[in-house]
């Protein structure tokens, strides 16, 4: 029995949290935020794997034989897009909340709104 | 609220979601013995019929293709996001940067490799049905083959090297195309995104119908997008 692989994607799920709620800097809390979504990478990528199995690529290797699980995999793939969207979009804010409050520190921009 | 408070409020919550998600995890099959019906299934049946040996780009642009779709038009939608709100405040009254790489070695190696990176970025996108690849991940290489002309060089050989009206239109044709294609399924009778076309031998470039078609669109669609969210950015930096 093993459980570490998922231990491993709540573990980045509850460290990106931590630097978000405890962020200094929106930059490095986005950064979090990758943190956090590579959780769901490695947990995806742990539920699918198979002991002995190969890649699900059917080129050199006779079908039928056991490979890994292919539809979480192409999950995998589009959540890895999201990530990158989501990234340029926050970053592309985080410039315009620096333009205009001249700051990028949550607590500070907090303090401004009052 | 203070600081210390929250920090305080979230690991009191922490601990809640860590012990949810333990238990969670408790649930899940042991690692290494999941074994997902229709991940057999498609790892059993995909290749002779879709004549793609990569079932998982035969997953992502075919039996689950319509996700794909959203997908790109997430990345379509996220990139005219980006432009539009960093140039409604860019100053563009701004002179061009002076940045220049001083390094000869630098300069020769990221120059010498710029070819290497995007023939990389095409060979991934173009085998993406037969190994391992396919559109994003082949697009994202080919991306940055133009990243390191800025990173290896200068601003203006940069800017010398990308024609960014093309790159707008590169992305649209790549995220339309996609929508194209998914009609061609209607228009022949079936179903949005069917697989309408001859399907070839599988292991050959010219295989698996509409998923190569598919592939090359999502290949120029995120290579240009990726260059374009590059070249946003890029404008922002405060040159001295």
């Amino acid at each position: 029995m093993s459980y570490l692989p998922y231990a491993l994607a709540g573990w980045l799920f509850m460290i990106g949290l931590y630097g978000i709620v405890t962020s200094r800097h929106l930059v490095h809390l986005v950064v979090c935020l990758s943190v956090m979504q590579s959780s769901t990478y490695v947990f995806f990528l742990a539920v699918g794997y198979r002991e002995g199995a190969s890649a699900p690529i059917f080129k050199d290797y006779p079908l039928g034989k056991p490979a890994v699980d292919p539809v979480v995999q192409a999950l995998t793939l589009t959540d890895i897009v999201v990530s990158v969207t989501v990234t340029a979009l926050l970053l592309a804010l985080v410039i315009e909340i620096w333009k205009r409050a001249g700051t990028v520190d949550p607590d500070e921009l907090r303090q401004k709104q009052r | 609220m203070s600081r210390r408070v929250r920090i305080r409020g979230f690991l009191v919550s922490a601990l809640v979601l860590a012990a949810l998600l333990g238990w969670g995890f408790a649930g899940l099959p042991d690692f290494g013995h999941f074994a997902g019906e229709y991940a057999q299934l498609l790892n059993r049946v995909a290749t002779g019929e879709r004549h793609a040996t990569n079932v998982v780009t035969s997953i992502v642009f075919d039996y689950r293709g319509v996700d794909t779709m959203g997908e790109e038009f997430i990345l379509f939608a996220a990139v005219i996001t980006v432009g539009m709100l960093l140039r409604e405040t860019r100053d563009e009254g701004r002179r061009a940067p002076r940045d220049e790489v001083r390094s000869d070695a630098i300069r020769l190696f990221g120059v010498s490799m710029v070819g290497a990176t995007v023939l990389l970025g095409l060979s991934i996108v173009a085998h993406g049905t037969i190994t391992p690849g396919g559109g994003f991940q082949g697009g994202v290489v080919c991306a940055s083959g133009l990243a390191l002309v800025y990173a290896a060089g200068s601003y203006r050989a940069y800017r010398a090297a990308g024609p960014y009206e093309f790159l707008e239109l590169g992305e649209s044709t790549g995220a339309g195309g996609y929508v194209a294609i998914g009609l061609a399924g209607l228009a022949a009778g079936s179903a949005l995104l069917a697989n309408v076309l001859p399907l070839g031998t599988a292991g050959e470039l010219n295989s698996a119908g509409t998923i190569t078609m598919l592939n090359a669109g999502v290949g120029l669609e995120v290579s240009a997008a990726l260059v374009l969210l590059f070249h946003e950015f890029l404008e922002e930096v405060e040159h001295r």
